[in-house]
């Protein structure tokens, strides 16, 4: 079998006129527990090899599980935020099969009766304006199996258990995505939404996120799935795209030929941009799955799932529609201010308390991201709290302070988290508006600027902003601009007291 | 139903037992024997069992999502028959397909070398 | 103190006197080793004892508090506390224990020690129990005679031509000769029971759930249980107070309060002034007295275990004791429990199918036997068929067919669905009125070593046990007589969480039956 790269060639593109991919996506997420799905060890990343063991999760002989609360609270927040229904008996079952880091000799899973089950996600729009729904056939529990490592020793595999047994959840999708773009989106939606429930930290590099597909190729127009290969072994969504680029083109190379489809595990080689078959045959695996007697079966109340999915954030898609309805911002604003949950609702907290959200969205998406960007901080921890920014907000929008001032004062609050109120007065930045004080300046820069104030005068209008420029800056830009203004055309027209 | 050599040979792969080939036999007669007084479960009518759910059937206690970790009274390396550095070792495998692969979910890896 | 006052003194009244300080600690302990040599417990004699260590445990019992000086230890939390101080205890070498191995009888795990300890152990521990010694087992608990240990059979102690049952034969074994009063064995399809009728002792299997699992090593996880050995009902009583209850480490085991069972013993049960929630789990019984203990309680007789190929001489044994329940005050009603010969065959696919799991985890890794071979499969084979014997290989051959693809919904599908009609018929038994079930424990006598080679001939041993087990409930056997001078037992079953009614009726027909139960 020779491995097929992703150069496209002539006859590649016409043969993708021809075919129509069909993918299907099972996705393995690790959910955010402080303890393993099935004892009290720490899932903390980078532990020294099997520190974080004990005798259940290396399964020494006599040792039992048991199931971690917030790990179902978890899977329940991932499995409601996929609008799935959620069983109320869910049975765990053991899938059988033999393997240094599987420490049991089987992992507890779930089979034909999980967590949850029917579900849909939104990955976008049609050209029609509909939403682009994928389904979701299931979202099981299971746990992970630890780390071989097969090239540190010689002749020898070393394994490390910290991993086994820390819990994720597996999400099957329907086969209803059509090409590797819609992969793409379907990935990064379910990212964000798992992001915004706080079920896992999602990180494909730290391996709480994983990836396989499952993918044919079928003539367009035809409603029969072809045959399908999985795809494993891809560490990023680009991978997973060019992944998948790759495979639908060596199985439309395979159907031009007259040839069929072997269903086998393909492995996907980032690095050559290659996908190759891995050598065993699908169907030599038989895991032997039965229930796991050592747990009774899960029983989800009705009530309960209430309250976990009242407990649920507001959605990325609907968070999105209501920010363009609600506070009327651009389609690239909404995006940006909602591509985090905390950054939705800082902005939005800074929105209500400022009753200015287009001045919120532009200081969210100017000044806050660019201080966050250069210090590297989490919003989580940043000095400057929403009622706060709202508070500079209200100072700019009253004229007390001038919006150079107000970066200004932005600047020192980021620093120090004293109120903008406070750093204003320290660092006298207060606009000034009495014409007592402005009056003085004017006069001031009227005896320094003899020639410009006299051809004012005269009616040389277009001077009238090198001199606001002038008194601007006399007042180390305190003076508040349109009274001064004011105050120079009064001079100019000969009335007032200038 | 009854199983032949070719049977007991492939459950014995799949049980990672081996078994030698002059075993066979007499293992295939006695697992028909034991098999024939299983055949009496065909007959009894079960279409009204709902057999999903264990015997008490009471439901799954739960644990909280902390507590100190389970004790260990022995040093892992003073029974794990090879360690180092902390890794167990075990006999490399025939091939491998990721450099720090979880099995779970790519298990091909170690069935690989089944065939 | 004598040896043999020390040692055949009930547990209850050993402790009293080791808590009034009529005898330190230590003395037991030293007694029971004594009595180990005496009757050859080692491998070149009964072979009962696969691990002990003296010395250790003469330094358990040293470092048990001495704050019991008379008067101290009287108060009721107390007592409870240290219910079993300085009580010799043998376990079955299935169960984890921190200083001794723990090899289940098998080549795969020998020499290894646990890490940690099982929860019983810490139970017991606690109550002041000293470990004395582990005992020989059939393999992984895969037997009914003790024949199938990796290291030897164990020997009946009443006749050493014959087997002491199994597969806890070993900790029967040790009760019977007197090692110590208490030992703990496990259950999963009778191996407590039986070999407490073969060696005329009393054994219980609690409820499934009643006793923490936890440091158990699995054999088939829905049906194991940890039970209890006692020379009489009282020091099973006794041992199981201190064992039962729930353990966060178990998922599997029940939150329901745990009676003072050795109150079953009172004319009046015991039941009117239990704590409200524990009393829910035992039948009041207004009506009894002195003399009619059993007034009011019901005892099921089911017919199934009573079949005309039922030695007619054990069948008397079961009358006489089933009089004897009349005489106490009892109802004895004739019932059926239809589905019982569909027992054996469940078994023995449900067993074995959990037990190809549970066993997956001998893989030569992380502890125990490590054969090399070339490359990670062969290490697999070489250190499995090394490590496991004859039965053990059997049975998981038996347990991966039936749950390989294309065998599962015939082999162990209906096998569990089949399990639940034979669960069934005890709750519709116990729901028209019965309390407590009797039968004999097992159809023979303890047997000559060797006389059962045909491995399904063995199985049907369990005939009479292996359906407390699928059905969950508490049973228990007794001595009711003996034929050709070897004992017979009784069963009693009770529905779930109701080991105190099962008590109850154990107690009375103990006292009843007095010398009669071992002639």
């Amino acid at each position: 079998m020779t491995a097929t790269s992703t150069r496209g060639t002539a006859a590649a593109d016409a043969a993708r006129e021809k075919y129509e991919m069909v993918v299907g996506l099972e996705v393995h997420v690790q959910l955010k527990t402080r303890t393993k799905a099935f004892c009290n060890c720490p899932t903390d990343f980078g532990a020294a090899p099997n520190v974080n063991t004990c005798p259940v999760c290396l399964a020494l002989p006599g040792a039992l599980p048991v199931l971690n609360y917030r790990a179902v609270e978890l899977a329940t927040r991932a499995a409601l935020a996929l609008d799935c229904k959620v069983n109320r008996i869910s049975i765990f079952a053991r899938k059988n099969y033999f393997y240094p880091d599987l420490p049991k000799g089987y992992q507890i899973s779930q089979y034909d009766q999980p967590l949850a089950e029917h579900g849909a996600l939104a990955i976008g729009k049609t050209k029609e304006g509909a939403d682009l729904c994928v389904g979701i056939t299931r979202v099981h529990m299971e746990e992970d199996a630890g780390k071989s490592v097969h090239d540190r020793y010689s002749g020898a595999t070393a394994v490390d258990l910290n991993r086994a047994g820390v819990p994720l959840i597996e999400i099957v999708s329907e086969p209803d995505m059509r090409s590797s773009a819609e992969a793409g989106a379907y990935l990064r939606t379910l990212k964000q939404i798992l992001e915004y429930t706080g079920v896992s930290d999602v990180s494909m590099e730290e391996g709480s996120l994983r990836v396989d597909a499952n993918v044919s190729a079928r003539l367009r127009g035809e409603t029969k799935l072809g045959t399908k290969t999985e795809v494993k072994n891809m560490n990023s969504f680009s991978g997973v795209e060019r992944a998948l680029e790759a495979e639908f083109a060596r199985q439309c190379a395979v159907l031009e030929a007259g040839g069929t489809v072997e269903q086998q595990t393909m492995l996907w080689d980032g690095a050559r941009g290659e996908v190759r078959p891995a050598r065993s045959k699908e169907g030599s695996h038989d895991y032997r799955y039965f229930p796991e007697p050592d747990l009774p079966p899960l029983v989800l109340k009705p009530e309960w799932c209430d309250k976990v999915k009242a407990s649920l954030p507001e959605m990325p898609a609907a968070r999105r529609d209501r920010f363009t309805k609600e506070y009327g911002l651009a389609p690239y604003d909404v995006e940006l201010l909602t591509s985090s949950p905390r950054m939705a609702e800082y902005f939005e907290n800074v929105a209500r308390a400022s009753g200015d959200p287009k001045a919120a969205a532009n200081w969210v998406m100017g000044e806050l991201s660019a201080t966050l960007n250069a210090t590297g901080e989490d919003l989580d921890r940043f000095r400057v709290r929403p009622a706060d920014l709202a508070a500079l907000i209200g100072m700019v929008r009253a004229g007390n302070v001038s919006s150079t001032a107000a970066k200004a004062i932005f600047k020192e609050m980021a620093r120090t988290g004293d109120r903008p109120e406070q750093i204003a007065e320290r660092e006298g930045l207060l606009q000034v508006g009495e014409d007592d004080a402005l009056v003085g300046w004017i006069d001031e820069v009227w005896a320094e600027h003899p020639e410009e104030a006299r051809r004012y005068a005269a009616g040389e209008k277009k001077l009238q902003g090198v001199l606001v420029g002038f008194v601007m800056k006399k007042s180390k830009g305190r003076a508040d601009p349109k009274r001064v203004n004011q105050l120079l055309a009064a001079r100019a027209a000969g009335g007032g007291g200038a | 139903m009854a199983v032949t050599e070719q049977d007991v040979r492939h459950i014995a792969g799949l049980a990672r037992l081996g078994v030698a080939d002059e075993r066979l036999p007499s293992l295939v007669g006695e697992l028909n024997h034991i098999l024939e007084h299983m055949a009496v479960l065909e007959k009894v009518d079960t279409k009204s069992v709902d057999a999903t759910v264990g015997v008490g059937s009471l439901a799954m206690p739960l644990r909280e999502d902390a507590g100190p970790q389970l004790p260990l009274a022995r040093s892992r390396d003073a029974f794990a028959p090879a360690v180092r550095d902390g890794f167990l070792l075990v006999p490399r495998l025939a091939t491998h397909t990721a450099l720090g692969a979880s099995s779970v979910d790519d298990e091909d890896s170690g069935t690989e070398d089944l065939e | 103190m004598s040896d043999a006052r020390l040692l055949d003194m009930p547990a209850a009244a050993l402790r009293d006197a080791i808590a009034a300080n009529e005898a330190p600690a230590s003395e037991p302990v030293r007694a029971s080793f004594r009595r180990a040599a005496a009757v050859r417990a080692g491998e070149d004699g009964l072979n009962i004892v696969l691990h002990a260590d003296e010395a250790a445990s003469l330094r358990d019992a040293d470092a048990l508090p001495k704050r019991l000086s008379p008067g101290v230890g009287t108060t009721a939390e107390r007592a409870s506390d240290l219910a079993l101080v300085g009580v010799p205890l043998a376990v079955k070498d299935n169960i984890a224990t921190l200083t001794l191995p723990t090899s289940c009888a098998s080549h795969i795990l020998e020499g290894y020690v646990s890490p940690y300890e099982a929860t019983a152990i810490s139970r017991l521990r606690a109550a002041g129990a000293v470990v004395v010694c582990k005992t020989n087992m059939d393999e992984f608990a895969m037997g009914s005679s003790t024949e199938n240990s990796a290291f030897g059979p164990t020997l009946n102690p009443l006749d050493p031509t014959r087997v002491p049952g199994g597969s806890s034969g070993g900790s029967a074994a040790a009760v019977a000769a007197g090692l110590t009063r208490i030992a703990l064995g496990s259950e999963t399809g009778g191996s407590v029971r039986q070999p407490a009728a073969f060696c005329g002792i009393v054994g219980v299997k609690p409820t499934y759930g009643r006793v923490s699992r936890y440091g158990l090593v699995a054999f088939a996880s829905s049906l194991d249980q940890i039970g209890v050995f006692g020379r009489s009902v009282d020091d099973a009583a006794l041992a199981m107070e201190v064992i039962a209850g729930r353990d966060p480490l178990d998922a599997t085991s029940a939150d329901l309060p745990v009676p003072r069972y050795r109150d079953a013993a009172r004319a009046d049960g015991g039941a009117a002034d239990a704590p409200r929630d524990a009393a829910a789990l035992a039948t009041p019984l207004h009506t009894a007295t002195r003399e009619k203990p059993l007034n009011g309680l019901v005892v099921g007789r089911p017919k199934e275990y009573f079949p005309p190929s039922l030695d007619p001489r054990i069948a008397a044994l079961c009358d006489r004791a089933l009089d004897r329940f009349r005489a106490l005050g009892a109802e004895v009603r004739d019932v059926s429990l239809p589905h019982t010969d569909l027992a054996i065959p469940v078994y023995y696919i449900v067993a074995p199918a959990e037990a190809s799991s549970n066993l997956a985890r001998f893989d030569g890794v992380r502890y125990g036997l490590r054969v090399e071979g070339e490359g990670l499969r062969a290490m697999y084979e070489a250190t499995r068929s090394r490590g496991f014997g004859k039965e053990v290989t059997r049975r998981i051959l038996l347990g991966t067919y039936v749950l390989s693809a294309g065998y599962y919904d015939a082999y162990y599908k209906k096998a569990q669905q089949v399990r639940a009609l034979i669960a069934d018929d005890f709750s519709s038994v116990f729901a028209a009125g019965v309390h407590v079930l009797f039968t004999p424990t097992t159809p023979t006598t303890a047997f000559p070593l060797g006389a059962k080679s045909d491995p399904y001939e063995m199985y049907l041993s369990d005939i009479f046990t292996a359906t407390a087990n699928l059905a969950g409930v508490p049973a228990m056997s007794q001595p009711i007589g003996a034929v050709d001078g070897l004992p017979v037992g009784g069963q009693l079953l009770a529905p779930h969480f109701r080991e105190f009614d099962m008590f109850r009726a154990a107690y009375a027909l103990e006292r009843a039956l007095g010398a009669e139960a071992t002639a």
